[in-house]
C-alpha cells in the first residue's frame, strides 16, 4: 500500500498507526496543531518533547479520552473513528497512562477484567482472566501476584499490571507515557526488555518521553514534538541526542550553566539523623545526614518519590520530622510550635516549592496577593490586623520589573500566567527576602526554555551571595549543570554524595537505583 | 486562562441563573392556576408597596443577612457549613438566657450581652463539628446536619423541661421583660420624623446585621487572617507551604461563621418574638445556603440577595394570604436559587464561555 | 417486660426501620458510585406524596407506587443532571433537592386536593395491607416461636418484605456481578472506568436512578403503608437519619441492615419511655433518644469507633484531566 514507509522492512505492509492533520484546542490553548505521523508494525516509536510540547494530549485522542477538532486516525491502514476508550480498545490500542488507572483497593485480577468482563458475573470472568493471566506471564515474563490489592504493590508492579490490561484485552498498539517517570533505572531497564520482547511478537509500541537516552536505547524511529507541532521525524539510528535536543526546543541548548567554581563557607544547614514518618505511617525519611554550606549548591537527585518531597516538606516546615536540624548553629523545631512554614522564614529559609500551582501559589489570588504568600504577617506587609495592601502592590511591581515577569501587570490572576512567569513570581518572592537558606523543589518542571536559563542564573547569583542552597530535581541534567554537590536520595536514605565536577549521569544513576556506595 | 470576563462572572451569570429561577418559578404558579405576573405585583405591592411590607421585607432579611454572612464565611474557607439552623437555634438559646436571668436597666447593654451571648452560643455549636473537621477529619457537611437534629432535640429539651414558665403549656420560655425590647424601625425612623410602620417586626438589629456585612468584608479583604482564610479555602497544601495553620483556620472560621448564623437571634428572638419559642428559625439558616450562593459569598452580594429573599419572603406570605399559592411556593424559589446558582452553575457558565471564547477568536482575528 | 411487649417492640422496630433500610440502600448505591446525596430526604418526601396522590386519586396503591418511584427518579435525574452532567456541587444539589420537595409537594397537595397540603386518607386499595404469612394463625399459639412468626414476622406490608430482600440482592449485585464492580469502580477511581473503555457518565447515571427507585419505595411506604396517606413534611428526617445509617454501615450492605434496625429500635423506644425505664430504671428523655441516631453517627465519624472512609472519588465529579 504504502511506497514511503520509513523502516526498509515494513515497506510492503500498512502502517500500524497513522495520523493525519490531528488538531486539537483546550479553550484558548493550541495543544495539537495539524499533526501526521506513521508508525509501522512491529516497532518502538518513540515521541519526545519537553513538558508541554502536547505529546500526551496527541496520545490520549489516539486512546478516545479526548476527541480531535480536525484529523484523521487510520489503523492498520484504515481509517478509523475513536471517539472513546472503547473504540480504542476494539482497534486494538491499549494505553499505560503516566499516572495509572488502578482502582487501588481493588485485586490485580479485578483491575484487569475491569471493563472487560465475560458476562454479567464476575465469577467466570475472573477464572478466566487468572487462566490468560499465566499465559500472558509465560509469554512476556511478566509475574504479578493476581491477588494482590493494588495499594499494597510498588509502582514497578503496578505498572506491570497496566500492561497486562492491555494485552489482556488484546492490544497491538501499545502507549506508554513517561513510564520510566517514577521507575529506577534498573526497573526502567527491565521495563524496556519487556518492550523489546512485546516487539518481537509483532506489538507496535510508542513511547512517550522527554529523556532523551531512552529514546536512544529504546526506539526504531522517533518523532519530535515542539509547542503543539511535530518537528521532524528520524530513524533513531540516523540521529544524535544533540540533534533531538535541538529539535526538540527550537535552538541549541546550553547543557552547561554558566558559573564559576563555587566558594564554601561556614555550614548553614547542618542534618543530623532526620527521619519522617507519613500519614499512613510509612517511614519516607530515614535517617537522613546532610550538610550545606553558605555558598554552594547542593543538589538532591533521585527517582521521585525517593523522600526528597519531605526533605523538603519538613525543612519547610509543614511535615513533622524527628532528629536533629541545626540553621546557623541553631536548632529548627520539627515539630509542634515553631514547626511551621511562618517560622521557617522568619529564621531566614525561603521555598521554592516542588509543585508551584498546589503549593507555592493560590492560583485564583491576583499576582500582588501571591507576592505576599508566607510573609503576609512580616512587619512590612501588616499593620495590627489589617493588610497593608498598598505597600504589597508596589512591591510586586518591582519583583515583575526586577524578574522580567510578562505580562507586568500586578492585578492579574496567577492562573493566567505561564508556568515560566509563575515560577518567576515565587522565585522573586522567595529571593528576596534574602534568605540564609533557600530550598528550591524542580525549579524549571514546565517552565519554558528561555525562563529556564533565567532561573538558573538567578539560582547561581543567589549563591554567588553567600547564600546555601538546597535543590531538589528528579532532573539529573539539571542537577549536574547546577549543583556544586550532588547527593542522591534512595528509599528515604542518602545513598552517596560525589562532587558533581567528579561524576557523571552513570554513576549517578546506579546510585539512585539503590545500588553501589 | 480565564476565558469569562470578571463583571460577567459577577453579574452576569448570577443574573442569569436567577431568570431561570424565575421563569421555573413562574411555570410553577401557572401549573396550579394562578396568574405569575398577577402574583408577582401582588408579592411587590405586599412586601414594598408600604411600610408595613417593607418592615417585615427588611426583618426578613435581617435574619437572612446574618445566616448567609455566616455560610459566606465558611465558603471562603472551603467549608459547608449547613448548620446554620442549629447555630441560630442554640444563639436564640443565649439570647434568652441573657434576657431572662439579669435584669437588664435599658436595652442597649443588654442588646450588646444578648448579641455577645448569641454569637458565643452559635459559635459553640458550630466548634464542635469545626474541631471534628480539623482534627479528625469527620465531614463537616454531615456533622453540622447532626447537629440541626440535636439542636431541635436540644431546644426542645430545655424549653420543655427547664424554661418553660410554671403551668405553661407551651414550649416557649416566658417573655422578655419590657427594658430589653428592641427599639424596631418605627422608633428609630421617628427620631428623624419618618412615618414608619408600627406593626412591622423590623429593628435595630438590621443596622446592625448592615455592620456584620461592613465587618465581613473587611475581614475578608482587608486583614490577614482574612488573607489567611481565603488561602486556606483556595488551596490547603499551599496553606500549609505558607505556614498557615489548617486546624486554626478551620476552627476560627467555623467560630465566625457559627457566630453570625447564632446572631441572627437577637433578631427573630429579642427583636420580634420577645421570648424563646420552638422553631424561632423557621428555616432562616437554610435560606442562608441560597444567599450566599446567590451573592457569591461576598458581603454586598450577600446584602442584595438578603432583600431579595427578604422580599420573597414577606412577599410570599402576602400570596398565600390573598391567593390559594400556599407559603411553601418561597421554598420551591429558594431550592431553584440554590439549584441555578450553586449546582447547575456550570450550566451557565459552560455557554457563556463559549460565547466569550468566540468574541476573542472573532476579536483575535 | 414481658415477652409479649418485647415482640411488639421489635414488631414496631421492624416498622420503622423499612423506610430507613430502603433509602440507607438507596444512598449506598449512589455513594458507592461517586455521588453523595444528602437529597434522600427530598426523594423520599417526594415519593411519600405522589405515592398517596395518586393513590388516592386512582384507588390503586401499586400505580401509586409507580407513581412515587417515577417522582423519586425525576429528582434522581436532576441531581445526575448537576453532578454529573454539569459537574456541579453535589452537596448543594442535594441540599436543593430537598427544598424543592418540601416545596412542592405541599403546593402541588394543595393544588390537587385543597386540604392543607395533604392527601385525603387512603382506604381499601388505596393501602398496602398487612400480609399474613402461611400458618401465622395456626403457628400463633407455639410458644416462643408462635408469636415471634405471627406477629414479628408475619403481618407487615409486602414493601417491608421488598426491603428486606434488597439487602442480600444488593450485596450480591455489589460483589458478584459485573455492575457492581463497575460501580464500586467507579466510586473510587472513575478515571480507570474510564479507561477501561466503560462510560463514568452512564454508570453514575444508573446509580442515582437506582438510588430513586428505591427512596420511591421508601417513600411510597411512609404515606400508603406506614401511614395512610400524606402530611406536610412527613419524611421527618428520615433521609437524614438514613444517611446517618450509611455512614454508620461504613457504605456495606448488610451492616446497612444492622444500622437501621438500630435506628428504628431507637424510633420504637421513643414511643414507648415507660419501657426504657422498665428495663434501665431511668427515665430517659424522648428528645434525647430521637437525637441518638445523630449523635452516634458523629461519634463514628469523629473516628472514635473504627474509621468511616467513603468512597475515595466520592463527592468530586469527573472531570477527564489535562
Amino acid at each position: 500500500m504504502s511506497a514511503d514507509g520509513i523502516a526498509g522492512r515494513q515497506e510492503t505492509a500498512a502502517p500500524a498507526i497513522e495520523l493525519k492533520g490531528i488538531s486539537k484546542a483546550f479553550g484558548p490553548v493550541q495543544a495539537n496543531k495539524d499533526i501526521s505521523i506513521r508508525v509501522m508494525p512491529g516497532t518502538i516509536h518513540g515521541i519526545i518533547g519537553e513538558n508541554g510540547a502536547g505529546k500526551s494530549t496527541l496520545m490520549s485522542i489516539l486512546y478516545g479520552f479526548y476527541k480531535a477538532d480536525k484529523g484523521e486516525i487510520f489503523i492498520s491502514g484504515r481509517k478509523t473513528d475513536i471517539p472513546d476508550s472503547q473504540a480504542a480498545i476494539s482497534a486494538g490500542i491499549g494505553m499505560v497512562f503516566q499516572h495509572f488507572k488502578l482502582v487501588e483497593n481493588f485485586t490485580v485480577l479485578e483491575n484487569i477484567i475491569l471493563g472487560a468482563e465475560d458476562g454479567g458475573l464476575l465469577r467466570p470472568s475472573l477464572a478466566k482472566a487468572r487462566r490468560s493471566l499465566v499465559e500472558l506471564a509465560e509469554e512476556y515474563g511478566l509475574n504479578v501476584n493476581p491477588d494482590a490489592l493494588i495499594e499494597e504493590i510498588g509502582v514497578g508492579m503496578q505498572q506491570r499490571v497496566e500492561i497486562l490490561k492491555a494485552l489482556y484485552r488484546r492490544a497491538d498498539i501499545l502507549i506508554l507515557d513517561e513510564p520510566t517517570g517514577v521507575l529506577t533505572p534498573a526497573e526502567a531497564d527491565q521495563l524496556f526488555r519487556i518492550l523489546g520482547r512485546l516487539r518481537e511478537e509483532g506489538k507496535t509500541i510508542i513511547l512517550i518521553t522527554h529523556k532523551l537516552r531512552e529514546i536512544m536505547e529504546a526506539t526504531d524511529t522517533v518523532s519530535v514534538m515542539r509547542r503543539g507541532e511535530m518537528t521532524a521525524t528520524v530513524k533513531t539510528s540516523e540521529t544524535s541526542p544533540a540533534e533531538l535536543a535541538e529539535l526538540m526546543v527550537g535552538r541549541k541548548v546550553l547543557l552547561r550553566v554558566d558559573k564559576k567554581p563555587a566558594t564554601p563557607g561556614d555550614v548553614v544547614l547542618d542534618i543530623k539523623g532526620l527521619r519522617v514518618v507519613d500519614d499512613q505511617k510509612v517511614e519516607r525519611l530515614k535517617g537522613i545526614d546532610l550538610q550545606v554550606r553558605a555558598g554552594e549548591i547542593l543538589g538532591i537527585a533521585g527517582v521521585a518519590g525517593n523522600g526528597q518531597s519531605e526533605l523538603l516538606e519538613v525543612l519547610g516546615g509543614y511535615a513533622d520530622g524527628t532528629g536533629e536540624v541545626m540553621l546557623n548553629g541553631h536548632p529548627l523545631a520539627l515539630s509542634g510550635t515553631g514547626a511551621d512554614g511562618r517560622s521557617r522564614r522568619t529564621q531566614g529559609i525561603g521555598h521554592v516549592p516542588e509543585d508551584r500551582q498546589r503549593e507555592g501559589l493560590i492560583m485564583d489570588f491576583a499576582a500582588w496577593e501571591n507576592t505576599a504568600f508566607g510573609y503576609h504577617r512580616s512587619d512590612a506587609y501588616k499593620s495590627g490586623l489589617l493588610l497593608n495592601n498598598a505597600a504589597i502592590r508596589s512591591d510586586t511591581e518591582g519583583k515583575m520589573a526586577r524578574f522580567d515577569v510578562r505580562p507586568p501587570d500586578p492585578s492579574l490572576a496567577a492562573k493566567s500566567f505561564s508556568g515560566g512567569n509563575q515560577q518567576k513570581i515565587v522565585l522573586a518572592r522567595e529571593i528576596e527576602r534574602n534568605p540564609d537558606l533557600l530550598l528550591v523543589g524542580q525549579p524549571t518542571r514546565g517552565v519554558d526554555i528561555g525562563a529556564i536559563e533565567f532561573i538558573h542564573q538567578q539560582i547561581v547569583a543567589l549563591r554567588d551571595q553567600g547564600k546555601a542552597i538546597l535543590l531538589v530535581s528528579v532532573e539529573l541534567e539539571e542537577i549536574l549543570a547546577l549543583a556544586d554537590r550532588v547527593a542522591v536520595m534512595f528509599d528515604g536514605h542518602i545513598m552517596g554524595e560525589r562532587l558533581s565536577s567528579e561524576t557523571d549521569e552513570k554513576e549517578l544513576g546506579l546510585l539512585m537505583a539503590g545500588v553501589g556506595s | 486562562m480565564d476565558v469569562v470576563p470578571k463583571w460577567a462572572e459577577v453579574i452576569l451569570v448570577p443574573l442569569i441563573s436567577l431568570i431561570l429561577a424565575a421563569l421555573l418559578s413562574a411555570l410553577v404558579i401557572l401549573a396550579i392556576g394562578e396568574d405569575p405576573i398577577a402574583a408577582v405585583n401582588l408579592m411587590i405591592t405586599g412586601a414594598l408597596g408600604s411600610t408595613y411590607g417593607w418592615g417585615y421585607t427588611l426583618y426578613y432579611a435581617t435574619n437572612f443577612l446574618f445566616t448567609g454572612l455566616a455560610v459566606s464565611v465558611a465558603f471562603h474557607a472551603g467549608l459547608f457549613n449547613i448548620g446554620g439552623e442549629g447555630q441560630a437555634m442554640l444563639g436564640g438559646l443565649g439570647v434568652a438566657l441573657a434576657c431572662l436571668l439579669i435584669p437588664w436597666p435599658h436595652w442597649t447593654i443588654a442588646l450588646l450581652a444578648a448579641t455577645v451571648m448569641a454569637g458565643l452560643f452559635g459559635a459553640a455549636w458550630a466548634a464542635i463539628p469545626a474541631f471534628l473537621q480539623a482534627k479528625r477529619g469527620s465531614h463537616i457537611v454531615i456533622t453540622t446536619i447532626m447537629f440541626n437534629f440535636i439542636a431541635a432535640a436540644v431546644l426542645n429539651y430545655v424549653l420543655v423541661n427547664l424554661m418553660r414558665p410554671a403551668g405553661s403549656m407551651d414550649p416557649a420560655t416566658a417573655r422578655f421583660p419590657e427594658a430589653v425590647h428592641l427599639p424596631t424601625l418605627h422608633d428609630i425612623l421617628g427620631l428623624v420624623g419618618i412615618e414608619f410602620s408600627r406593626a412591622a417586626p423590623a429593628n435595630v438589629t438590621f443596622l446592625i446585621a448592615i455592620l456584620a456585612c461592613v465587618l465581613v468584608w473587611l475581614l475578608m479583604w482587608r486583614t490577614w487572617l482574612g488573607y489567611e482564610i481565603r488561602s486556606y479555602g483556595k488551596s490547603e497544601p499551599a496553606a500549609r507551604y505558607a505556614g498557615i495553620s489548617p486546624v486554626a483556620i478551620t476552627m476560627i472560621a467555623m467560630l465566625i461563621s457559627g457566630a453570625l448564623a447564632g446572631m441572627m437571634a437577637i433578631n427573630n428572638v429579642m427583636g420580634e418574638a420577645e421570648r424563646l419559642v420552638l422553631n424561632a428559625v423557621e428555616g432562616a439558616g437554610f435560606i442562608g445556603i441560597a444567599v450566599a450562593l446567590m451573592g457569591r459569598s461576598h458581603p454586598f452580594g450577600v446584602f442584595l440577595a438578603a432583600i431579595l429573599f427578604g422580599f420573597l419572603y414577606q412577599g410570599g406570605a402576602e400570596l398565600a394570604l390573598w391567593t390559594s399559592i400556599p407559603r411553601e411556593l418561597i421554598v420551591v424559589i429558594q431550592a431553584l436559587v440554590i439549584l441555578f446558582t450553586g449546582a447547575l452553575d456550570n450550566m451557565v457558565r459552560m455557554p457563556l464561555e463559549r460565547i466569550f471564547l468566540m468574541l476573542r477568536r472573532r476579536r483575535d482575528a | 417486660m414481658d415477652f409479649l411487649t418485647l415482640i411488639q417492640l421489635l414488631d414496631s422496630t421492624v416498622r420503622l426501620a423499612t423506610p430507613l433500610l430502603l433509602a440507607c440502600l438507596a444512598g449506598l448505591f449512589s455513594e458507592r458510585a461517586g455521588i453523595f446525596d444528602i437529597g434522600l430526604e427530598g426523594k423520599m418526601l417526594a415519593a411519600a406524596f405522589f405515592s398517596a396522590a395518586i393513590a388516592a386519586l386512582t384507588g390503586s396503591v401499586w400505580l401509586g407506587l409507580l407513581a412515587g418511584i417515577a417522582a423519586s427518579m425525576s429528582l434522581s435525574l436532576l441531581h445526575g443532571l448537576a453532578s454529573i452532567t454539569f459537574r456541579g456541587n453535589q452537596l448543594i444539589s442535594g441540599v436543593a433537592i430537598n427544598f424543592l420537595a418540601a416545596g412542592l409537594t405541599v403546593l402541588i397537595a394543595q393544588d390537587w386536593f385543597q386540604q392543607g397540603g395533604r392527601t385525603p386518607s387512603l382506604m381499601g386499595g388505596g393501602r398496602f395491607e398487612p400480609i399474613t404469612l402461611p400458618f401465622a394463625e395456626a403457628l400463633a399459639q407455639v410458644p416462643l416461636l408462635g408469636p415471634i412468626y405471627s406477629e414479628l414476622i408475619s403481618g407487615h406490608s409486602i414493601l417491608v418484605y421488598i426491603a428486606f430482600a434488597t439487602v442480600p440482592l444488593t450485596w450480591w449485585v455489589l460483589y458478584r456481578t459485573r455492575f457492581g464492580l463497575r460501580l464500586r469502580a467507579v466510586g473510587e477511581n472513575p478515571a480507570a472506568v474510564d479507561t477501561a473503555g466503560v462510560s463514568v457518565v452512564a454508570l453514575r447515571y444508573a446509580a442515582v436512578l437506582i438510588c430513586g427507585v428505591l427512596c420511591g419505595i421508601a417513600g411510597a411506604y411512609l404515606s400508603t403503608a406506614l401511614q395512610a396517606g400524606f402530611v406536610k413534611d412527613m419524611s421527618a428526617g428520615r433521609g437524614f437519619i438514613a444517611l446517618a445509617a450509611l455512614i454508620f454501615a461504613k457504605w456495606r450492605p448488610w451492616y446497612a441492615l444492622y444500622a437501621t434496625l438500630l435506628f428504628g429500635l431507637f424510633g420504637a423506644l421513643e414511643t414507648r419511655p415507660d419501657v426504657i425505664e422498665a428495663v434501665i430504671g431511668i427515665r430517659v428523655q424522648g428528645q434525647l433518644l430521637g437525637a441518638l441516631p445523630y449523635i452516634m453517627t458523629v461519634i463514628i465519624l469523629a473516628g472514635f469507633v473504627g474509621k468511616a472512609i467513603p468512597p475515595r472519588a466520592g463527592g468530586t465529579p469527573y472531570v477527564k484531566e489535562r
